[in-house]
């Protein structure tokens, strides 16, 4: 038949073009890659780090797209951003910023004060969406007084004002495009953003004119996975190469026991709480609050929720930081003494309340958990499932609450505790003084000292259950090297990231 | 028939606006508010209420419905608050991957399930319709989202021939776009087929029996030509009524299969708006979802009228 020859060719041609391609593809193989595949759980609203709060937008752009003046690295310690250097005064007021000379935007404009100067008064205008604007309120005034300085005076020392000028939100942008960063977002960062597929992905490439250390990747992918069996599917399908703050703890013995797979745990700096409403009867009593503490059993907590991989607090501050006081053994697990204590405040047969609990997955278990020791000792907590939008509202907003559960991921945020209407209703005269007194102090032995002091005035309180640190849980492919072990700021820095 | 079409699309409009009317007071009576969302925990009072205003929050709220209600009406779905997008932009870009998603999972399962609905039909009790009647109960008794878990298993853990998730974007070629879009509209088609495959079955033994087949018969027509042009034609009024039906299912589907696949479709768009409280993108969806399945309603109507093989009688 006449037909029978072309499409014999056409079948040669194909198995030819195949053979080809597989030729190709081990040829490349040989090379190490360029490229990588980031997993995230939650997609990022928007890609502007200075106007919004979601942890997923920092942990996109953070150090890869934009760059704040100071940078944390992935040991948690301070290190040059935009400015290569800095200077602080005596008396701590003002600070003296040297930019990179050859800094650049992305769309080639040049990064000098004038921006730095542009960011900071953005940031603390009226106007301001920018989430942390407190961190920036002791600022007096921005001068530039070459294009390569920045001088930045205060009207009060602040003892984490570098810390905080090293967070995602005191990113410096450029006037010419701040008000479209939320789609295409322009640093001056190591890595520019090439697309946006909404649900789905972002996908920064390497920049070519950047004027530090180049990276080894070219091209860097987020991609967005919800669904816990998505996730591990996407990882076993060889379709992600890392997957950051991964929280599906069940399955990590499987990726433990395969060699292809490399599992890290390390620390964030989510201190996870039984927040407790100290307004409201009965939790206004400091022994109904104790008692709790000690019908707590925290290694099975950790146990059941994280499967083991998490590390007991004893108050709000994170164990791997200076100035950790370990007073985990102050409320030991004794059932029969919480029952003394809750006899004692006039509950011998506890009473009934209720228990709050937001999506996140180590809340709805831990909180499953944590209603069952409750009701050992008599605390009968009836549990209310909630979404984070009516947990913001009622909850933290409204401070309508007796019991809920969350991590508070916010770095060295144990001020949080001396705010006037948050929504934990603490009030103490102690902690407030010792915390006016850490704002005027630059030691860091002296603040050291009086960050310990303020751990052992919460657990002595006992204002919240202090449960567990939020591990930082990486599952990546073994051949990759960099990733970050901690979490001490939300970041994925992949700008040292290789393959071997 | 004009006035038929008149009143449906009379009834269209006003079933649309109470949807409007329906979505956004359910999403003021919901607690949570987007700015809160957007700033987190740290946010001042100051910094809140300046986003507030920025969103058009701090409006009363029959202006809010008025404003928004309006632009709709001529056509504008409004800006989103989160991503700071037109809402029709980010519709538009989410349909690329739900539309094609659910046509092909809708050819897929009506190019299986017709064949095998006449198959059994003409086999009736014998090997032929057991195996169908078979295949149908199982894959009315699978929901999607697990056969999409299975299909994942196979074709992506162990195969390696698909990935197991994720949507490169049509930008990349047409190729990889289908390649990503395949076993998710299996998942989808299964079940779909194996309902319509049931339908199709009876439809078509329901016909078998009527008068005009047994002419035909009488006749002498062959059995293939009565079961292809006497008992099809008619068979198709109640399958079409059916997979219009399908078709809203299949969107509602889609929704559960694109988390599965991890899919950028509208389904995972509307579940993150309502998460976020991106109330124009939930009101501006809602609509059009509302929108959508009373127009694929009364098409059906129409389609039906159009299949009807009895002479038509035309206006008199």
């Amino acid at each position: 038949m006449p037909t029978a020859k072309p499409r014999f060719t056409l079948a040669a041609a194909t198995i030819l073009a195949l053979a080809v391609q597989g030729a190709a593809a081990q040829s490349a193989m040989a090379q190490p890659r360029t490229d990588l595949v980031v997993g995230m759980a939650l997609e990022p609203p928007h890609l502007d780090p200075t106007a919004g709060a979601a942890g997923a937008i920092k942990e996109v752009t953070y150090a890869n797209l934009f760059e704040p003046l100071l940078r944390v690295d992935g040991d948690g310690k301070l290190v040059p951003g935009l400015a290569e250097r800095w200077t602080v005064s005596e008396d701590g007021l003002i600070y003296r910023f040297s930019l990179r000379p050859n800094a650049k935007f992305h769309d080639g404009t040049a990064a000098d004060s004038a921006d730095v100067k542009f960011t900071l008064d953005r940031a603390r205008a009226a106007d301001s969406v920018n989430a942390q604007k407190a961190y920036f309120a002791p600022i007096a005034k921005v001068e530039t007084p070459d294009p390569h300085t920045a001088v930045v005076t205060l009207s009060r020392p602040d003892g984490l004002f570098l810390f905080h000028m090293a967070s995602g939100d005191a990113a410096i942008v450029a006037p010419e495009s701040a008000a479209t960063n939320k789609q295409k977002p322009v640093g001056t960062g190591p890595f520019r953003f090439d697309r946006w597929v909404a649900g789905d992905r972002v996908v920064l490439v390497r920049n070519p004119d950047y004027d530090g250390v180049q990276p080894k990747l070219d091209r860097v992918t987020f991609r967005f996975v919800s669904d816990p069996a998505a996730q591990v599917a996407a990882l076993k399908a060889g379709d992600i190469d890392a997957f950051t703050l991964f929280s599906t703890y069940e399955a990590l013995p499987e990726f433990r026991s395969d060699p292809k797979f490399t599992v890290t745990v390390g620390s964030t700096e989510g201190e996870t709480l039984l927040s407790t409403n100290n307004a409201r009867k009965p939790f206004d009593d400091v022994r109904v609050r104790r008692a709790m503490a000690h019908a707590i059993d925290r290694q099975t907590l950790i146990e059941g929720v994280l499967y083991g991989n998490g590390v007991a607090i004893g108050s709000h501050f994170p164990p791997h930081r200076e100035g950790y006081v370990d007073l985990t053994g102050l409320y030991p697990y004794d059932p029969a003494k919480a029952k003394a204590l809750l006899a004692e405040a006039g509950y011998p047969n506890g009473f009934d309340t209720t228990l709050r609990l937001p999506p996140p997955p180590y809340a709805r278990r831990g909180g499953e958990l944590v209603a069952a020791m409750l009701a050992e000792v008599g605390i009968r907590a009836k549990i209310e499932p909630v979404e984070w939008a009516a947990w913001l509202e009622k909850t933290f907003k409204g401070k309508d609450y007796d019991l809920t559960m969350i991590a508070h991921t916010e770095p060295l945020d144990i001020d949080i505790y001396a705010r006037p209407d948050y929504y934990f209703n603490y009030k103490s005269e102690r902690f407030n003084a010792l915390n006016d007194e850490l704002n005027r102090t630059q030691d860091p032995a002296k603040r050291d000292a009086l960050y310990g002091e303020e751990q052992k005035v919460l657990a002595e309180d006992a204002v919240n259950g202090f449960l567990f640190m939020l591990p930082s849980v990486t599952v990546q492919k073994a051949n990759l090297t960099g990733m970050w072990v901690n979490r001490p700021v939300q970041a994925n820095d992949v700008t040292g990231v290789s393959w071997k | 028939m004009l006035a038929f079409l008149l009143r449906r699309l009379a009834s269209l409009i006003v079933t649309v606006w109470l949807a409007s009317i329906v979505v956004f007071a359910v999403l003021q009576l919901v607690p949570g508010d987007p700015a809160l969302l957007m700033l987190g925990v740290n946010a001042q009072p100051d910094t809140l209420a300046a986003l507030r205003s920025q969103m058009g929050l701090d409006q009363p709220v029959l202006t809010r419905y008025l404003h928004w209600a309006g632009a709709l009406a001529r056509g504008d779905l409004g800006v989103s608050l989160t991503y700071a997008r037109p809402v029709a932009e980010l519709v538009a870009e989410r349909l690329a991957v739900t539309l094609p998603l659910s046509l092909l999972s809708l050819v897929l399962s009506t190019a299986v399930a017709l064949p095998l609905g006449l198959l059994a039909a003409a086999r009736r009790g014998r090997g032929g319709d057991w195996a169908v009647l078979g295949f149908a109960q199982l894959g009315v008794s699978m929901p999607s989202f697990w056969i999409a878990i299975l299909l994942i298993l196979l074709f992506s853990l162990t195969l390696h021939w698909f990935p197991a998730g994720g949507f490169p974007g049509w930008g990349g070629g047409i190729g990889p776009a289908l390649h990503a879009l395949l076993l998710p509209a299996l998942a989808l088609a299964v079940p779909e087929a194996a309902i319509l495959a049931r339908v199709t079955r009876t439809a078509v033994l329901d016909t078998l029996g009527e008068d005009h087949v047994r002419t035909a018969r009488a006749k002498g027509v062959g059995r293939a030509a009565v079961l292809l042009r006497h008992a099809l034609p008619n068979a198709l009024i109640p399958v079409a009524t059916v997979l219009g039906l399908q078709i809203s299912f299949l969107v509602a589907g889609a929704v559960v299969v694109e988390n599965v696949f991890t899919l950028p479709g509208l389904g995972r768009l509307l579940y993150q708006a309502i998460g976020q409280r991106d109330l124009i993108v939930v009101q501006g969806v809602v609509v059009l979802l509302a929108l959508f399945v009373v127009v694929v309603n009364a098409l059906v109507d129409i389609a039906c009228a159009l299949a009807d093989p009895r002479p038509k009688g035309g206006e008199s």
